[in-house]
């Protein structure tokens, strides 16, 4: 009776999660879209005259140091950390989940192979990995959306391989076995429906991770190239100004931080809402 | 306890030959003859392959590798191209700045977590542990670059009372050395502590509502001495755990930080050699950087044995 | 003066539909060195009388009524004043007792824990007490036990440890919460006698809390029986189980399974099932599964009736029932 309160409660802060972070999240998705049809001023555009200009009605959030609009740089890079965030986790969603599914179903040497490789990947930091690959394969964000992409593979493969091997020792799946399905069908219309939400909880998850990644990347110059815009990469352009205008470095570092936050929330509390049994971990 | 120690050095050292093979094996991949990187685009042939045959370039993988292995096991970690000295030198140089720089923000981490996780789960479901996971899902969504740029534009630009970046060297004393350190340490572990600090809250959580808690309650133990001396300790199994996970965090967030901050440590060695195609310094403080994560992980599994009397022999 | 005078105790828990009591008005009384039964099923109240008794309710949980222990009233006093009756004068044994000690300690230092809080002895003192006391509730090689964890003991071993812990500063009153529940047989017996054995050589009161009737039989000198948070009979253990007058406690006796029984005779189950704290009736807690309530039952909550000498039960429908000779 005690747990029953305790998981009332619980979806309570579940939903307030739910909302801040859905509101944090869709603000991302609309700066977006929105930078897609319309920008203050044109993003690429230089205007070396009116450089680290303060705020006004002209310029919401002031100029950089070559005189480009730090508000529609900010909207136009929402656009690059989606792209960044989607492929990367996507590449992490459909290969992790299909080796975890298969390590579920066929157990033995296969099983143990795909954890051995998942364990070593995952002690092995992640980032430390990514700035190897972006550096060995070139800078660019093509190659820092691989490697993201690489490092969310153990993460999916390790959590999808633990819940189908729930799943599986479940009644239902017994009696399909008995039924004389096929370890594939079983998979498919059994194993993957019920561990779907976990997989997009986590992905959720994930992808405020690859926003910081693709920043950090960015940020080293081994990320997204000018002159497409990029929160990490107006970072480091304005560590240079950092003296004169230091507002520079707040803004793209914000943008990251509620971005991030709003994701994080989000899948706190699509955790709770969806599935109040399921223990925090965090 | 000798087949637990055994069986764990035996995984430590597996790990590592696994981890130098990978290494090799991706800097191998690595597009462009040093030689060539070292000589210039303009260089003629003949001059580019008498340079590879010097730095032994031309030779086969499985030679080179065990060339490799052999000479660090006897401490000679070769030549750098770039900089044309013992890469050991150059290493341990560098491992003077980021060896602190990462005990001081493990430490910094574990005395923050610790000291909020255990407020938090004290105070479970107050005010108090409300804003403390508040302040931790902040401390998560933060950048260490961004909240490094922060703290330099704060405690360097507005306040002054250290330098906005760089490293005196420890030559210049223990205190401006240290003080050049505090704040990357502080950028560094912030992230860190805020998710040790969930972790933390939620296994003291856990563990106290632990039969063997209220057995102690029943003894007349106090509610902090319950902690202290029963809930703590049995908390420290997964706190260990994600500690070691994360101080391979660390290391790889100080390439970054070590960047904002212009610190002459490993990852800015490592970043600078990635720039010059060093292959020889990337693959050895590579090497390093895995080993020390791996040493850390073979110490948590020796700290386990140490706190949980389940790991170690059945022999009483 | 007795040494635990329950009066009107009340606990009420948080749960998912409001407070609810657990405890409702139970009233009883413990002298010095007697041994009393407390018996019900699981979620009749009994062991969040135990709880309340130690100040060891669940968070939330709301006490009234009142607890005096040597005349001394435990309601409302502060924890730390607690701290130092428990494990001191009041010692308890709780169910479990694979779960119940510290996985990471040795067990001679749990025993020795008490020792050290509440006698200040010192380390090596401690220890030989703990010893002593490991030797005194039967573990064989005591000496060397001492120094195993409690994964390396067996279920009725770790069970004598937690005795001993509960022991060791020799406590005028011990409750045992379903001591052997989770243990064999043959080790229930062994453990219960010893217990006895202890509480008679150190005249300690002993409150034995079990769901079942035999245990309660053989190791005690009064009983209670306890249905939805209420006691709703009381009396000698002999006097009750020769005639055990409420309803309730006569299904009980039916539930048991009996060795020897023929191979036709199916156990008698009382229907239905015991009700969610929230909805226990406001009259008899017992009306819903009653084979003999009336409307007058659920009015209100049934008047104690003395059915024989210091045998009490809280039924209208005693005649009906059979218990008046």
């Amino acid at each position: 009776m005690s747990d029953l309160a305790l998981s009332f409660r619980r979806r309570a802060l579940g939903h307030a999660s739910f909302a801040v972070g859905g509101a944090l999240t869709l603000l991302l998705l609309l700066s977006a879209a929105l930078s897609l049809a319309w920008t203050p001023w044109p993003v690429y555009e230089l205007d070396i005259p009116h450089k680290l200009q303060l705020p006004s009605a002209a310029h919401w959030f002031g100029t950089d140091s070559l005189g480009r609009d730090v508000l529609s740089e900010l909207l136009a890079g929402a656009r690059t950390s989606i792209l960044v965030g989607v492929i990367a986790v996507g590449i992490g969603v459909v290969l992790g989940t299909a080796l975890g599914l298969i390590a579920a179903a066929r157990r033995g040497w296969l099983e143990e192979l795909v954890m051995r490789f998942s364990d070593f990947a995952f002690a092995f930091p992640a980032i430390l990995s990514a700035i190897m690959l972006s550096a060995l394969l070139g800078p660019g964000i093509v190659n820092s959306i691989v490697a993201i992409g690489i490092f969310n593979v153990p993460v999916f493969a390790r959590l999808t391989r633990a819940q189908a091997k729930a799943v599986w020792a479940r009644e239902f799946v017994l009696a399909a076995r008995a039924a004389g399905k096929g370890g594939f069908r079983i998979t498919l219309e059994h194993v993957l429906p019920n561990i779907l939400s976990v997989i997009v909880v986590q992905a959720t998850i994930q992808f405020a991770t690859a926003i910081l990644a693709e920043a950090a990347l960015s940020y080293l110059g081994l990320g997204t190239q000018p002159p497409q815009p990029s929160w990490g990469r107006m970072l480091n352009e304005a560590q240079l100004q950092l003296l004169q205008a230091p507002r520079l470095a707040i803004f793209p570092g914000l943008a990251i931080a509620l971005s991030v936050l709003g994701l994080n929330l989000l899948g706190d509390g699509l955790r709770d809402l969806l599935d109040p049994r399921l223990a925090r971990k965090r | 306890m000798g087949f637990f120690l055994a069986k764990r050095v035996a995984t430590f050292a597996a790990t590592l030959v696994a981890a130098s093979v990978l290494i090799f094996l991706v800097l191998e991949i690595l597009p462009g003859n040093p030689a060539q990187v070292i000589l210039g685009p303009d260089a003629p042939a003949s001059a580019v392959e008498a340079l590879a045959r010097k730095l032994g370039v031309d030779r086969p993988p499985v030679e080179r590798y065990l060339d490799w292995i052999g000479g660090l096991l006897r401490g000679d970690l070769g030549t750098s191209y770039a900089y044309g000295t013992p890469v050991g030198e150059i290493v341990a140089e560098r491992l003077a700045v980021s060896l602190p720089l990462a005990i001081l923000a493990m430490a910094l981490t574990a005395a923050l977590a610790l000291s909020a996780g255990i407020f938090a789960a004290a105070k479970h479901n107050t005010g108090g542990d409300i804003g403390v996971m508040a302040l931790s899902q902040l401390g998560i969504a933060i950048p260490s670059f961004w909240l490094a740029i922060l703290l330099i534009l704060f405690f360097a630009v507005e306040l002054r009372w250290v330098s906005a970046g760089g490293f005196p060297g420890w030559s210049a004393g223990f205190w401006p050395a240290l003080k050049a350190l505090i704040l990357p340490a502080v950028a560094l572990a912030a992230v860190q502590a805020a998710i040790l600090a969930r972790i933390t809250r939620s296994a003291v959580l856990e563990v106290s509502r632990e039969d063997f808690v209220r057995t102690a309650r029943a003894k007349g133990l106090s509610r902090g001495e319950t902690l202290r001396r029963h809930v703590l300790r049995n908390a420290m199994i997964p706190i260990v755990t994600i500690m070691g996970l994360q101080f391979a965090n660390l290391v790889a967030g100080a390439i970054v930080v070590e960047n904002v901050f212009y610190l002459p440590g490993l990852g800015r060695l490592m970043f600078q050699s990635i720039a010059n195609r060093d292959i020889a310094v990337i693959r050895d403080v590579v090497m390093l950087l895995a080993g020390m994560v791996v040493l850390v992980n073979f110490a948590v599994d020796l700290l386990y044995a140490a706190i949980d009397p389940r790991l170690r022999a059945q022999d009483v | 003066m007795a040494l635990l005078e329950v009066e009107d105790l009340e606990v009420r828990l948080r749960t998912a539909r409001g407070m609810a009591a657990a405890v409702r008005g139970a009233s009883f009384a413990l002298e010095r060195g007697e041994s009393l039964g407390l018996v019900g099923e699981s979620g009749s109240g009994k062991s969040m009388t135990a709880l309340a008794l130690l100040g060891l309710l669940p968070e939330g949980a709301e006490l009234s009524g009142s607890i005096r222990f040597e005349g001394r009233e435990l309601v409302g006093l502060a924890e730390s004043e607690l701290c130092k009756l428990r494990g001191d004068r009041i010692g308890i044994v709780f169910q479990e007792p694979m779960t119940a000690l510290n996985p990471l300690h040795a067990v001679g230092r749990q025993v020795a824990e008490p020792l050290r809080l509440h006698r200040g002895l010192s380390n090596s003192a401690a220890r030989e007490a703990a010893i002593a006391l490991l030797d005194r509730v039967g573990l064989p090689d005591a000496a060397r036990r001492s120094h195993a964890y409690p994964h390396q003991l067996s279920g009725g071993q770790r069970q004598r440890v937690v005795i001993a812990m509960a022991l060791a500063c020799g406590p005028d009153l011990l409750i045992a919460d379903e001591p052997t529940t989770a243990l064999d047989v043959t080790l229930q017996r062994q453990i219960l006698d010893r217990l006895a054995e202890l509480s008679e050589e150190s005249g300690m009161a002993l409150l034995l809390i079990s769901h079942d009737l035999g245990v309660i039989a053989e190791n005690t000198r009064r009983m209670l029986v306890m249905y939805g948070g209420s006691i709703v009979e009381s009396g000698p253990t002999a006097a009750v189980l020769k005639r055990l007058a409420h309803p309730y406690s006569q299904g009980l006796l039916g539930a048991r399974p009996r060795l020897g029984a023929g191979r036709g005779n199916r156990l008698a189950t009382i229907p239905g099932s015991a009700p969610e704290l929230a909805e226990i009736p406001a009259g008899c807690p017992f009306v819903e599964r009653c084979r003999l309530a009336i409307d007058a039952c659920r009015a209100a909550p049934p008047p104690p009736e003395a059915v024989g000498p210091g045998h009490v039960a809280r039924c209208i429908r005693l005649d009906a029932a059979g218990a008046r000779p």
